[in-house]
């Protein structure tokens, strides 16, 4: 302990701590909402489309959306630039 | 009508089986008749902490397998005739509860007359945890304020949603939050989360909170569960959490820190 340690503003982990929590709790809610096999199917799908183009791992969200009274299957790809993977 | 009650965490090492046995005590204390059941088979510890770890002679394995009766299983504690506890299996087989067996075993205590079941549930999510929690009623999910622990606890409260019997029958298990381990002075500096931090983040309501305290291992050290201590803070912030869970309105204690005066500090008052 030195003398003018209470001179330094202690940083405050206790809401660093809250912030994160809220973020990764939020995250992972929303996935163990969905059925079971989503992370398996964006997994698949990441390899097939892999074969092809070359993509980053979270370039492939799988969702279930509610529109009314079904259930849709929303898969979006993100390509990456043409012209970088041109280059 | 029993009452069964899991106490659960998802995280180890953060106060199930302290908590069961001290619930399970203070329930009896009350006057009501309690078993408290050890669910972590192969890793027994239960009877350690309730101080009757020399008087196992059946566990819980052995009366689902039927190679015991209920009756010839339960231990009766020695200060309580009202509390019963069945230990968990020291076997290695992880198959050895089944859900039929564990219903069993509860109706049948049920029909014994049980007021309150308590059901100590092992760490992970695995078949253990999923059968201790599987016909609760109420569930006490234990939390260190403390980033797994909560993240892991929201886990659990996922599984009591959907993975119960309750919420199999579109009912809802009623969940409990139970702090552990707290430290006013470290929420006060801002290095602890605080209780409405993680009632926040769980969106659950705090039905007790134990305080850090040395009187919990000196209680597990003499197999006496430290709700019987009522000198502790603990024992004491336990003694409040059974009241609530029995319908009554207690006001929360020992979760604000008080400064020590010059002179406290001076002679250690």
């Amino acid at each position: 302990m030195g003398l003018f340690d209470f001179l330094k503003t202690k940083k405050n982990t206790a809401s660093i701590a809250k912030d994160r929590l809220r973020i990764i709790i939020a995250q992972e809610r929303s996935s163990h909402g969905g059925p079971d096999y989503l992370p398996l199917l964006r997994r698949e799908l990441l390899e097939v489309i892999r074969k092809y183009v070359s993509i980053d791992v979270d370039a492939v969200k799988v969702d279930v959306v509610k529109e009314g009274d079904h259930d849709v299957l929303d898969i979006s790809v993100a390509l990456p630039d043409s012209r970088a993977s041109a280059a | 009508m029993a009452e069964i009650i899991v106490v659960t965490s998802g995280k180890g090492g953060v106060g199930k089986t302290t908590t069961s046995a001290s619930l399970a005590c203070g329930l009896a204390r009350q006057g009501k008749k309690v078993a408290v059941i050890d669910f972590d088979v192969g890793l027994r510890n239960l009877d350690l902490i309730m101080g009757c770890e020399r008087r196992v002679v059946y566990d819980f394995v052995n009366v689902i397998q039927g190679e015991a009766s209920l009756k010839q299983s339960l231990i009766k504690d020695k200060r309580f005739d009202n509390l019963h506890i069945l230990a968990a299996s020291q076997t290695r087989d992880k198959d050895a509860l089944t859900t039929e067996g564990v219903q069993k075993v509860l109706d049948d205590l049920a029909a014994e007359g049980f007021d309150y079941i308590v059901c100590d549930s092992p760490a992970g999510i695995e078949k253990g945890a999923f059968l201790a929690m599987y016909f609760a009623d109420q569930a006490v999910v234990v939390v260190n304020p403390e980033v797994s622990s909560v993240r892991d606890s929201d886990r659990i409260l996922g599984l009591l949603a959907s993975k119960t019997r309750r919420a199999e029958n579109g009912e809802r298990v009623k969940e409990h939050l139970l702090l552990t381990r707290y430290s006013p002075q470290r929420v006060e500096a801002g290095e602890m989360l605080s209780i409405g931090d993680v009632e926040e983040v769980l969106g659950l309501k705090t039905i007790g909170v134990i305080p850090e305290s040395g009187d919990v291992l000196n209680a597990s050290n003499k197999g006496e569960p430290v709700i019987l201590d009522m000198e502790s803070p603990a024992g004491q912030a336990y003694d409040d959490a059974v009241a609530r869970l029995m319908g009554e309105t207690r006001p929360m204690r020992f979760t604000q820190y008080e400064k020590k005066g010059f002179f406290s500090k001076l002679f250690g008052g």
